[in-house]
């Protein structure tokens, strides 16, 4: 299946090394594999979807890309020192812990980030304020009263930058336990962002948003993706709308089932109606399976292995 | 001063120490939810007490070889998924109790003042354990001016730590040690069954007075000071167990505090 913008693609991956590549990744916890076999790599600046049905093994090859679980057997190849930006499916913040949603982003500041020129100037000007007999002992007093935080403009000015950009800024002195779940997501995605990443490696990032919500969030990722220059990596569990602009979509059960590009909803005249207004950013994928031992059905519960490419399942009017 | 024992002055500094300690080690072991895992490693204590009795040698040694030995094994068996936490935890802390019990059991004629370890007792504290505290306080410190980042960013959340370049296994390992190493040295002066109320009280009470996590912490260590200060005082005045004093001081902070909204 050959899409508009496949011949392109392939011509710029082939130059660039790949950011993160996994090969023959096998993992099995006793008797049960969750994964076979499966290979995958992400290239600077390429989006790569990765879906699948509940159990298939999608948290455990994210997992293994990020060194949170080695493989049964198979090689993961991360580029050195990449630095990655995450964005975890959702977090549990004790209530105990006083945190508020500013110092949470600040917290995913590296802490050896190079100052720039700006950070440098804001540095004399702290020095000027302190007490003369303070002076030699700014820097431990710094580091014992504010324990490391990241004070400095530069990093300042990025994150209101980028709360600005995802609509957080109102929430920034808010507890970080008191906010909704969409609200987490977008600090989640802000919190990555922060670290300047590499790869940005994004878990169901669109979990429970509506479809305007999820088009906004995928045309925002696609615009990270251009500003930064870094590779992304999503995962969803939504086997039938992706993101637009994914480079590649790859269709995980325990083993790659089947890959290739998301068809624009303009081409489905099914859909079109379906997602009138909010069209722009989100897209189909076709499943074509090319052996048969893959045993799920992507979402329609009742069909035969033999029939031919599902036209898009007519439940989902109801669940979108 | 002959009105003021020395053995009261021991205790204020030991307790002081040990306020000073408990309270940063306190703040993390709320935040977290570990506050079994302290008790644990307190139940062990009195193992290590029943070794030390049974080997004939100084028992602050056994109680902190036995207390890192148990941490160490609660730290890599947590990572053994077959069992939950809370049951993993359920099974040392008794299993090493009972076994801490039977040794003292099995040894004729050591009469040991149980209660003593149970509840505390501020006049076994020696000017070797007033060294232990501070040495102790040292490694804390210097752990947390490290640390303190990477410890809050694993109390958010391990995995994103991991992936943002923190050595969470490591950084945990140590965390744990250094809690082993303060219940074992408290353990003489609040007792077996009440070092975790000196790890929790004060840093539940702070929560309500702080919006930042540094704010919890150098509160906690104000109240928790403030805890042995009174407690020691009403110890010394009305004849009371040190170790229930210091905790009941705390837990009318705590009750005073509970009133007051969260920032």
């Amino acid at each position: 299946m050959m899409h508009y913008n496949g011949a392109r693609r392939q011509e710029s991956l082939t130059v660039s090394t790949p950011l993160i590549e996994a090969i023959n990744i096998t993992q099995t916890f006793g008797d049960k594999t969750v994964l076979d076999n499966v290979s995958i790599r992400i290239h600077p600046k390429e989006i790569v979807t990765l879906i699948g049905p509940n159990g298939a093994g999608k948290s455990t090859l994210l997992k293994i890309l990020l060194g949170l679980v080695s493989p049964t057997s198979g090689t993961v190849h991360t580029q050195k020192a990449l630095n990655i930006g995450f964005m975890p499916q959702k977090i549990q913040i004790d209530a105990t812990l006083p945190m508020s949603v500013k110092r949470f982003l600040k917290l995913g500041f590296k802490p050896n980030q190079a100052p720039s020129a700006s950070q440098n100037t804001v540095k004399k000007t702290t020095k000027k304020n302190l007490p003369p007999l303070l002076k030699p002992w700014q820097q431990w007093l710094k580091r014992l009263f504010l324990a490391g935080a990241a004070n400095n403009m530069g990093d300042n000015q990025r994150l209101h930058h980028i709360a600005n950009e995802l609509n957080i800024s109102a929430l920034l002195d808010h507890p970080i336990q008191q906010v909704s779940g969409g609200e987490m997501q977008r600090i989640l995605l802000a919190r990555a962002l922060m670290r300047e990443p590499e790869l940005l490696v994004l878990d169901e990032p669109v979990q429970g948003v509506d479809l305007k919500g999820q088009a906004e969030l995928y045309q925002y990722i696609n615009h990270i993706r251009h500003q930064y220059g870094c590779g992304i990596l999503m995962v969803s569990h939504d086997l039938h709308v992706v993101m637009q602009h994914t480079d590649q979509v790859l269709c995980l059960n325990q083993h790659i089932c089947c890959s290739g590009h998301p068809k624009s909803v303009s081409e489905s005249p099914e859909f079109q109606t379906l997602f009138a207004d909010s069209q722009e950013g989100i897209a189909l994928y076709e499943h074509h399976h090319d052996h048969s031992n893959c045993e799920h059905t992507h979402g329609q519960p009742n069909e035969s292995k033999k029939s031919p490419p599902p036209s898009p399942p007519s439940h989902n009017k109801e669940e979108l | 001063m002959a009105w003021f024992p020395e053995f009261m002055t021991l205790a204020l500094l030991g307790g002081l120490g040990l306020a000073l300690i408990a309270a940063p080690l306190g703040v993390f072991v709320v935040w977290q939810r570990q506050s079994y895992f302290g008790a644990t490693l307190a139940h062990s204590a009195l193992l290590g007490v029943s070794i030390g009795l049974f080997l004939e040698t100084n028992l602050t040694l056994t109680v902190v070889a036995v207390s890192l030995l148990i941490a160490w094994a609660i730290f890599q068996l947590s990572h053994y998924q077959q069992l939950s936490s809370d049951t993993l935890l359920g099974i040392l802390a008794h299993s090493s109790l009972a076994f801490g019990l039977i040794i003292i059991s099995l040894q004729e004629g050591v009469q040991i003042d149980l209660m003593s370890y149970l509840f505390g007792d501020v006049l076994s504290i020696t000017h070797a354990d007033l060294g232990l505290i501070v040495f102790i306080g040292l490694l804390i410190f210097l752990f947390y001016r490290r640390h303190w980042q990477d410890l809050l960013n694993i109390t958010l959340n391990p995995e994103l730590a991991h992936v943002e370049g923190v050595a969470v296994k490591k950084v945990q390992l140590q965390f744990i040690l250094l809690l082993a190493l303060m219940i074992a040295l408290s353990m003489k002066i609040v007792g077996v069954l009440l070092v975790t109320s000196l790890l929790i009280i004060p840093a539940a009470a702070a929560r309500r007075l702080s919006n930042t996590p540094e704010k919890m912490l150098w509160i906690s260590m104000i109240l928790a000071v403030l805890s042995v200060l009174f407690g020691l005082a009403l110890s010394y005045f009305a004849d009371l167990p040190t170790g229930p004093a210091i905790v009941v001081v705390a837990t009318v902070f705590f009750l005073l505090l509970l009133s007051k909204k969260v920032p």
